[in-house]
């Protein structure tokens, strides 16, 4: 039988139903038409877009929803710088994306043809990896290789530049797609000798804290904690990016700890005399001033990336390999452990240290976060983008599940929320898909609300509106003697008409009376994408605040009476 | 202000365009200055071998390594920092040399052994090989005539015995 000649465009779409994709986000132009053109003969959804950002943030979000790559195409120059946002969020937060990008003939490259940029060399320092193909021979393997490294190991981003001669021409030599990474492995368990260390470590340790991050989401290692947590009776706190980690309604749950984290975590942390890391990179964000965080207490690290260990701090273990195995291994090594004292210290941090709001006045954005986590319980998927209105949302929302908690943590990409939702309910049809979003990183891709609209998406936008670039004001509030400079947002569009004149819902929030019952109407309209503006307290502040780059001991809980020093670290 | 010390690196990787940027990016990105940089294809053409000395402080090179350990396209990195190698380099000499200094400077060359390539009215063309130190002291006191022009390879390292460099 003579085989049927594909061309490299037909190739990647070829790839992509080999790897069971379901949808592309995407936006067509001069440089990728031929894979456009071959996306018709497939069973691919496109989901078209207004904005290539949009495009990764939504894959972006499909792929932290499902722990499946999300494929964004996009075209050559504009199209691919556009993308580059999206990319370095993906990268920073670990999330598999599989990125194809049209590009210029290759006789054209580097002669500055029309819309032609050099997008690999662009995307080097943001990707995991990144081809430019030169023969469409190799598109096959490229393509297999492409899935499996944004999938496995650390996930993360893969981008694929395809030039339009090469999409056009025909595959003749079909490689089968067999891969070729001589300079890749993935590690999986971790040494046995190590792990019986820690498990030793464990035992000994009095006042033992758990930290969990992505990576435990990424590998499903929540069963695992779990079972050492109860074991072991050890409390647990997350990062922003491990929420959903350790079900936060747990009794041994401490929330999230770090920057904005809650008193009684960062209490804990400062108080533990163990301390182990289960796919938690101990970011800047988390340690404070790096030589004094957790002083004499013994710091473990689990992490699939053994260059993220001893970056910031120096540990006294570390143990190279995937999360849920080691941990999984570790509990084969442990007898149930007596921390009735420490539990009791803990106890009585949340007593003193609660979590809390004022309820009277004006409308906060705590009441309404507050508000939204009762009435969801736990069973809704939150996205945010970065700012005052996420560390409420981090605060308050309780995760209790895998995947439920999507949200721009070391890139701080604003923006970020409300295409991540589009890509978490393509995800998640059944679920209910809240974007928590501020009204400023709201405007950066409200753009796509059409493509909500006709996709007959149910994403919920709930808008914390604050007329202000918050968290930025809270800095020059407490750092720069409230000299406010460049952060209010005059000229706000009226977010209901503005939803109302893409085909979407609006609905509003102006006193604390409206709470409940905007939010269920807004919970219980399925027809569509609605948006919820909350018109919040314009000046109120996220608290606890640990001041960048210092100790967890300058902590502060409610705003200082005299202006601060500037922080040591920077944001 | 932290250490700065000179570390021999060599690596193991694909032969394939764009891998020398993805490399000298993880130097640059966290302020290594790259001193001297040798590429050449492997045994195996698949893949190229480069030696890389760069100058800057010990904590951040393991950072480095980590890095570069992690680039798809890297097979293995290492330092070669005080290990037992094989350390050579190669140098182009040109001195500002008339006729009544040839004796002097081709004594200086026969006690460097190096092999004089081109002779001028006015310059004599030196070819040096050695360990980088040796190298040195040789264009100290070539530097006397006058160094004309001097193009060195850059540092060349290989595991000494059975060890993989």
């Amino acid at each position: 039988m003579k085989a049927v000649t594909r061309t490299g465009a037909q190739a990647i779409i070829d790839g992509l139903q080999q790897q069971g994709v379901e949808y592309i986000f995407g936006y067509p132009g001069g440089a990728n038409m031929p894979i456009f053109d071959a996306l018709l003969d497939s069973s691919l959804k496109l989901i078209l877009v207004r904005h290539e950002q949009g495009a990764t943030h939504m894959a972006d979000g499909y792929a932290r929803a499902t722990g499946k790559p999300g494929v964004v195409l996009v075209t050559s120059g504009p199209g691919a710088t556009n993308a580059i946002t999206g990319i370095m969020t993906a990268q920073m937060d670990s999330a598999p994306l599989v990125v194809i990008c049209g590009q210029t003939v290759v006789g054209n490259l580097g002669l500055d043809a029309f819309q032609e940029a050099d997008v690999s060399g662009i995307s080097y320092p943001v990707v995991k990896h990144s081809y430019l193909i030169r023969n469409a021979n190799d598109t096959p393997r490229i393509m297999r290789e492409a899935f499996f490294l944004a999938a496995t190991g650390r996930p993360g981003p893969v981008l694929i530049d395809m030039p339009k001669d090469i999409a056009l021409a025909p595959v003749t030599l079909d490689s089968g797609g067999e891969m070729h990474l001589p300079g890749y492995t993935i590690p999986t368990h971790g040494d046995s000798d190590q792990i019986a260390t820690v498990a030793q470590c464990l035992h000994e340790a009095k006042r033992p804290l758990l930290l969990v991050g992505h990576g435990a989401l990424i590998s499903d290692a929540g069963k695992a904690v779990r079972h050492l947590a109860e074991r072991m009776q050890i409390p647990v706190t997350t990062t922003l990016l491990g929420k959903g980690g350790f079900p936060e309604t747990h009794d041994l749950s401490l929330g999230m700890l770090g920057m904005h984290g809650t008193a009684y975590a960062n209490k804990a942390v400062m108080n533990c005399d163990l301390i182990m890391s289960i796919g938690s990179r101990w970011d800047d964000r988390i340690i404070g001033k790096a030589d004094e965080f957790c002083d004499g207490a013994v710091k473990i690290h689990i992490d699939i990336d053994a260059a993220e260990f001893n970056k910031l701090i120096t540990m006294d273990h570390c143990i190279h390999g995937d999360a849920r195995l080691v941990v999984e291994e570790l509990n084969t090594m442990l007898q149930p452990g007596d921390t009735k004292a420490w539990l009791g210290e803990i106890a009585k941090f949340k007593r003193q240290f609660p979590l809390s709001f004022k309820k009277k006045g004006g409308l906060k954005a705590q009441s309404v976060l507050y508000e939204l986590d009762q009435l969801v319980g736990g069973d809704a998927v939150y996205t945010t983008d970065v700012g005052q209105h996420q560390m409420w949302a981090a605060q308050f929302c309780r995760t209790t599940e895998r995947n439920h908690w999507i949200t721009s943590g070391g890139a701080g990409t604003m923006g970020f929320g409300f295409p991540a939702a589009i890509g978490a309910q393509l995800g998640f049809p059944g679920k209910t898909v809240i974007a928590v979003v501020g009204d400023g990183g709201f405007q950066m891709t409200m753009a796509e609300l059409p493509t909500a609209v006709i996709n007959k998406l149910p994403v919920k936008v709930l808008i914390i509106n604050n007329s202000y670039l918050g968290m930025v004001r809270q800095w020059q509030n407490i750092f720069f003697d409230n000299r406010l400079s460049g952060v209010e947002m005059k000229g706000n569009p009226d977010f209901v008409k503005l939803a109302e004149a893409c085909g979407a819902k609006g609905f509003r929030i102006k006193r604390n009376a409206d709470i409940k019952r905007v939010l269920q109407q807004a919970l219980d309209y399925n027809d569509g994408p609605c948006v919820i503006d909350a018109e919040v307290e314009k000046e109120d502040n996220v608290f606890p605040m640990i001041p960048s780059g210092e100790p967890y001991s300058s902590m502060l809980l409610e705003n200082p009476r005299t202006k601060l020093a500037q922080p040591r670290g920077s944001t | 202000m932290a250490r700065e010390d000179s570390h021999s690196i060599s690596l193991l990787v694909n032969n394939k365009p764009g891998v020398l940027i993805r490399i000298s990016l993880v130097f640059s990105r966290r302020g290594y200055n790259i001193d001297s940089l040798v590429v050449s294809p492997a045994h195996n053409r698949q893949l190229s071998r480069m030696s890389i000395t760069a100058t800057g402080d010990p904590a951040t090179l393991v950072l480095i390594l980590g890095q570069l350990n992690k680039l798809i396209d890297v097979i293995h990195a290492t330092d070669h920092t005080g290990d037992v190698v094989v350390q050579r380099e190669l140098a182009l000499i040109k001195v500002d040399c008339k006729a009544e200094r040839r004796t002097e400077v081709l004594q200086i060359s026969e006690h460097f052994k190096c092999q004089s390539i081109d002779i001028s009215d006015t310059t004599l063309l030196l070819e040096a090989t050695g360990n980088s130190d040796k190298l040195d002291a040789l264009e100290l006191i070539l530097e006397k005539y006058g160094i004309v022009e001097i193009v060195r390879s850059g540092k060349l390292v290989m595991a000494r015995g059975a060890s993989a460099t």
